[in-house]
């Protein structure tokens, strides 16, 4: 292996590579070569570093300098100024809004400090398409120690102890899953990953396959010994084509390593992973829909019991975790379930990886210990609401979660708090909103969602969320009264006892913690038909102020339907009559002269 | 099934065939068939069902079953320039409904058609996991960050 005195990092996440980070790779390739240091300096396209909203980023090591929003144009400076001159670029580097100073180390920014990475412990590293720096940051140990020191009930026992539960959503505890599995006796067992991630937001799983695809085939194989499975399937949606291809290249590499395939490290164990491809439903991420999927079948949920781990892919008992679980696992065996479990609150432990996004400052991927506050989350990692806005609720767990409020902000995170709190851990999507998010269509949004996405087979989740989408949908229009809002809830209710999977059990959630936390919206909709938000469009009526209006004409110009009359340089009106409630005039307005009642 | 109505050439059949005979005609491999399938037609029309059916023995209704399921599956040829606009939560919180709301405005088609030239098509998708870049609209392989509703037309005259 050649030497490199320097290397270029450049993120390769989904958001940075939108951003061209490709092209950015290409020509720092071509300025090193033109200055012929190709040999000296080493560029490599890493997975996700997570700041995505400064993207695209590029880390210099051994000099550990963070470069933000880079251009590939910068990619000659960078050359020229911090890899021959030794200066950092000040231009390139982080400035913090508060203090103002540049910043190179990304350990001393606000986004940074809090977190701890476990699970993205290699993400923004590694090569991801490289096998032996997986292995130079200790990949592979965890599994030759199992294989070599543990017998599969010490495995499951580590695991257990560490207290590490599934981050798919619901957190059931991972090292008893295993354990029923292991004692279900048949010819052939499979280890199944659920990487079909489908939250709306959420995109840490891609960020750990694009990123550390070897962590979780290591994590697989440990699985694999603990229960005594063989094969291993990796159940991945086909938008994911990045992830996808990463996920070759390192199962082909590690079974030219030998540590997939037969006889892994001489010991007679032998394990090997294919993949699956999903195909763009929502639903699949349950497991029981999620096995009838790689069967080719329609991804339909069925009733458990009985539970995969008695009789899942094939009928044959399968271990079925998520990818962020799966890339935890190697670490808790090198440093041990003590270690693990002295991260974290009382009932759960470790870290958790959550994907901030919304109306905040610092969109990203972050990695925080339970127990963290929303608070720390949103106003110290996420800087704070976006544009100066209040801060109104904050959206977890997907269409399966609720939105918690400024009252919320304090309390611990884990599993058990955010239900308690009436919502839910979920895979991790973080949505935060603010003052002009209106909380009944963002109801209405989620159930939109869950309408598209029910699979039809049992009639709660497939009528009931159709009927309460029509109830919002009629609330929003201003046509609701007090007796929608009682069935509303009753209705809620009812699916959430009465579905048969996770999804439809789950479904209502959004319209129950908005009912509960943002009661008076509802309301103003119903008796005063207004959006408090301003953001209902057929509760809004427009006008204009005739003081501040110039005539520049700017928004008769924009009207779709004509409503607009008036001079040049003289005041404007809109005919009530003829106004769609678009809202043209008002973006057009330069003056402010367009009121929103 | 469908409207559209195409003659299967001998070719398209052979081909069909030779995907299925790839996966050895074995049933359980049946949303993988589809992906190669789709990644050659481009699109998954009814006709192309029937011949996966008959070669892998099984009714025409359960190709048509797991068709309809998935979303990434369609019956329906696409744009030459496919546009999809991310309706992930992230999107839609920064406004990316209006910027839907624009493009069919300015195509005159809804989510799910193709325009009639068979230039653009249009689609919603949930998250592509460029969430800092919201909203989000992608033309081809081709990323849009941070789009308004004012930056549509510019990207449509890009593809004229």
């Amino acid at each position: 292996m050649s030497k490199f005195r320097m290397h270029l990092l450049v993120c390769g996440g989904t958001g940075c590579r939108a951003s061209e980070s490709n092209l950015i790779v290409e020509s720092l390739r071509r300025e090193l070569e033109e200055k012929g240091l190709g040999n000296e300096v080493q560029v490599i396209m890493t997975g996700c570093f997570g700041f995505c909203e400064k993207g695209p980023v590029v880390k210099v090591m051994p000099d550990n300098t963070f470069y933000v929003q880079v251009k590939p144009e910068d990619a000659a400076l960078i050359v020229a100024e911090h890899v021959i001159k030794g200066r950092p670029v000040q231009r390139l580097l982080y400035v913090d809004p508060r203090s103002k100073e540049h910043i190179s180390d990304s350990k001393h920014m606000g986004f940074y400090r809090k977190q701890l990475r476990i699970a993205l412990r290699n993400c923004g590293f590694i090569n991801p398409e490289n096998i032996d720096e997986y292995i130079a940051r200790d990949g592979y140990a965890a599994l030759g120690k199992c294989l070599s020191e543990l017998s599969p009930s010490e495995v499951i026992d580590t695991i257990k102890k560490s207290g590490l539960r599934g981050r798919g959503g619901a957190g059931f505890p991972t090292g008893l899953k295993w354990d029923i599995a292991s004692k279900n006796q048949a010819g052939q067992k499979y280890v199944v990953c659920n990487a079909d991630e489908g939250d709306p937001g959420a995109f840490m799983d891609r960020s750990v396959l694009e990123g550390d695809p070897h962590s979780v085939l290591e994590a697989m194989a440990i699985c694999g010994y603990s229960i005594g499975a063989t094969k291993g399937l990796i159940y991945i949606r086909a938008e994911y084509p990045l992830a996808i291809q990463r996920l070759k290249v390192a199962i082909a590499q590690a079974r030219e390593y030998g540590l997939l395939g037969n006889s892994i490290f001489g010991t007679g164990f032998s394990f090997d992973i294919d993949l699956r491809y999903g195909a763009g439903a929502f639903v699949c991420g349950e497991e029981t829909a999620l096995i009838h999927s790689m069967e080719g079948m329609r991804g339909e949920p069925t009733n458990k019991p009985p539970f995969p781990a008695e009789s899942g892919f094939m009928g044959k008992p399968t271990n079925v975790n998520n990818v962020e679980t799966y890339a935890s696992i190697p670490v808790i065996i090198n440093k041990g379930w003590e270690w693990f479990s002295s991260i974290g609150t009382e009932k759960s432990k470790g870290t958790k990886v959550f994907a901030l996004a919304g109306k905040i400052n610092n969109v990203g991927l972050i990695e925080v210990p339970m127990g963290t506050t929303l608070r720390e989350i949103i106003f110290e990692i996420g800087g704070g609401i976006k544009n100066g806005k209040k801060f109104k609720a904050v959206q977890t767990g997907g269409p399966s979660g609720g939105c918690l409020t400024e009252k919320h902000l304090d309390i611990p995170i884990d599993f058990d708090n955010l239900v308690a709190a009436g919502s839910m851990m979920g895979s991790g999507g973080m949505i935060v909103m603010d003052e002009d998010d209106c909380m009944v269509s963002i109801a209405k949004y989620f159930l939109e969602f869950t309408v598209e996405e029910s699979c039809g087979k049992c009639a709660p989740c497939r009528i009931g969320n159709k009927r309460i989408h029509e109830l919002l949908e009629h609330i929003t229009k201003g046509n609701g009264t007090m007796a929608d809002l009682d069935r509303l809830k009753n209705m809620s209710y009812v699916i959430k006892d009465t579905a048969l999977c996770g999804l439809g059990q789950t479904s209502p959630n959004p319209v129950l913690s908005t009912m509960t936390n943002f009661w008076d919206e509802y309301i103003a909709h119903v008796t005063e038909k207004r959006c408090p938000a301003g953001s209902c469009r057929d509760l809004m009526k427009y006008s204009i102020d005739v003081d501040k209006c110039v005539g520049c004409t700017a928004c008769a110009r924009g009207c779709p339907v004509n409503a607009i009359s008036g001079e040049r340089k003289g005041p404007h009106f809109i005919d009530q009559d003829k106004c769609i409630n678009c809202g043209a005039c008002f973006e057009k307005c330069k003056f402010g002269a367009v009121l929103i009642n | 099934m469908s409207s559209i109505k195409i003659e299967l050439r001998k070719e398209d059949v052979d081909k069909i065939n030779e995907i299925c005979d790839s996966f050895n005609n074995e049933p359980l491999e049946l949303i993988n068939i589809l992906h190669k399938t789709q990644e050659h037609f481009g699109y998954l029309p009814a006709e192309v069902q029937e011949a996966i059916a008959s070669r892998l023995n099984i009714s025409t209704a359960r190709v048509y079953g797991v068709v309809t399921f998935y979303s990434f599956f369609t019956m329906t040829p696409k744009g030459k320039h496919p546009i999809s606009i991310c309706m992930g939560t992230a999107c839609y919180v920064r406004g990316a409904e209006k910027v839907l709301d624009e493009f069919k405005k300015e195509l005159s088609i809804q989510v799910g058609q193709t325009t009639p030239d068979g230039k653009f098509s249009l689609s919603s998708l949930r998250c592509v996991g460029a969430c800092g870049l919201a909203p989000v609209v992608l033309v081809g392989e081709k990323t849009y960050g941070r789009v308004a509703p004012d930056d549509v037309q510019a990207i449509l005259k890009e593809y004229e």
